[in-house]
């Protein structure tokens, strides 16, 4: 991928993330995400990883978000009344959320292999879809059963929740 | 040329303003989206790495496989937590963090 498109996308990811946090309005929060979910599915394709970029889409960008906003109308959320904003614990996260920053350029710009262009791939005849999934049924099928029990679990948990009165 | 670096700086800026908005927001809801931009920056990175430690002409798949595991986890994250913000509207009709402090110290 060109380095043009690599900063457009990671700028549209970058500022409509800045945008979730923002915006008063939580329908406005949700779809700034949408377009921040899909600009990251397009970084994933720029490395190679097409599985994983359609995956973000349909998970994230389909289903996760159709939920938010699912939820955000059954809430009936309205723009937020503006209340007295506790200056001094902003400014602490603010301070908290730029120490973190610093320290992560300062690990990523003194990383040994930073600077590497990243190596070539070979021209392959099975795609990745492929790769992952023999991997994911052979080397971690174990894991793979485990996570279909969680999502089982999550399933039955949010009927149980969902449910009028709570015993 | 973009590199491993700038991929690993995208993340991390990614990953900030996820933190930013859990520390400074106070709508529940927002939180959990932002909670959502910091895991979603934590699989950006791990792709990365995935695509420059290449073996035998084939990115490490290992990574890509963790990145699905990760995105599986969240989507069952998503439900439970959604549906116990639900909950706690029901029961308190409010999706304001600071009118929640029963457990408050």
């Amino acid at each position: 991928m060109s380095p043009v498109l690599f900063w457009i996308f990671a700028g549209l990811m970058l500022l409509f993330g800045a945008g979730v946090v923002l915006n008063r309005n939580p329908v406005a929060s949700a779809l700034s995400l949408v377009v921040s979910f899909l600009s990251l599915a397009a970084l994933f394709m720029s490395l190679d990883a097409y599985f994983i970029g359609i995956i973000q889409v349909l998970v994230y960008a389909g289903a996760v978000m159709v939920l938010f906003l699912f939820i955000i109308m059954l809430l009936d959320l309205r723009v937020e009344k503006i209340r007295k904003i506790n200056w001094l614990a902003s400014a602490g996260g603010i301070a908290v959320a730029l120490a973190l920053a610093i320290q992560i350029f300062y690990v990523a710009g003194n990383l040994r292999f930073a600077r590497q262009p990243f190596p070539p791939l070979a021209r392959s005849t099975v795609d990745d879809v492929h790769n992952i999934g023999s991997l994911l049924f052979e080397n971690y099928n174990l894991p793979f059963q485990i996570i279909g029990v969680l999502v089982l679990v999550a399933t039955i948990g949010v009927v149980v929740l969902s449910k009028r009165e709570l015993r | 040329m973009i590199t491993l670096g700038d991929y690993l700086i995208v993340s991390g800026l990614l990953f900030t303003i996820g933190f930013a908005g859990v520390m400074l927001r106070r709508n529940i809801i927002i939180i959990f989206m932002s909670l959502e931009l910091m895991l979603n920056a934590a699989n950006l990175s791990l792709v990365a790495f995935s695509r420059f430690r290449v073996d035998a002409g084939l990115p490490n798949y290992n990574a890509q496989v963790f990145v699905f595991f990760i995105i599986t986890v969240a989507a069952a994250e998503v439900a439970v937590g959604l549906a116990i913000i639900v909950a706690l509207f029901r029961a308190r009709r409010t999706t304001h963090v600071e009118d929640i402090a029963s457990l408050k110290f």
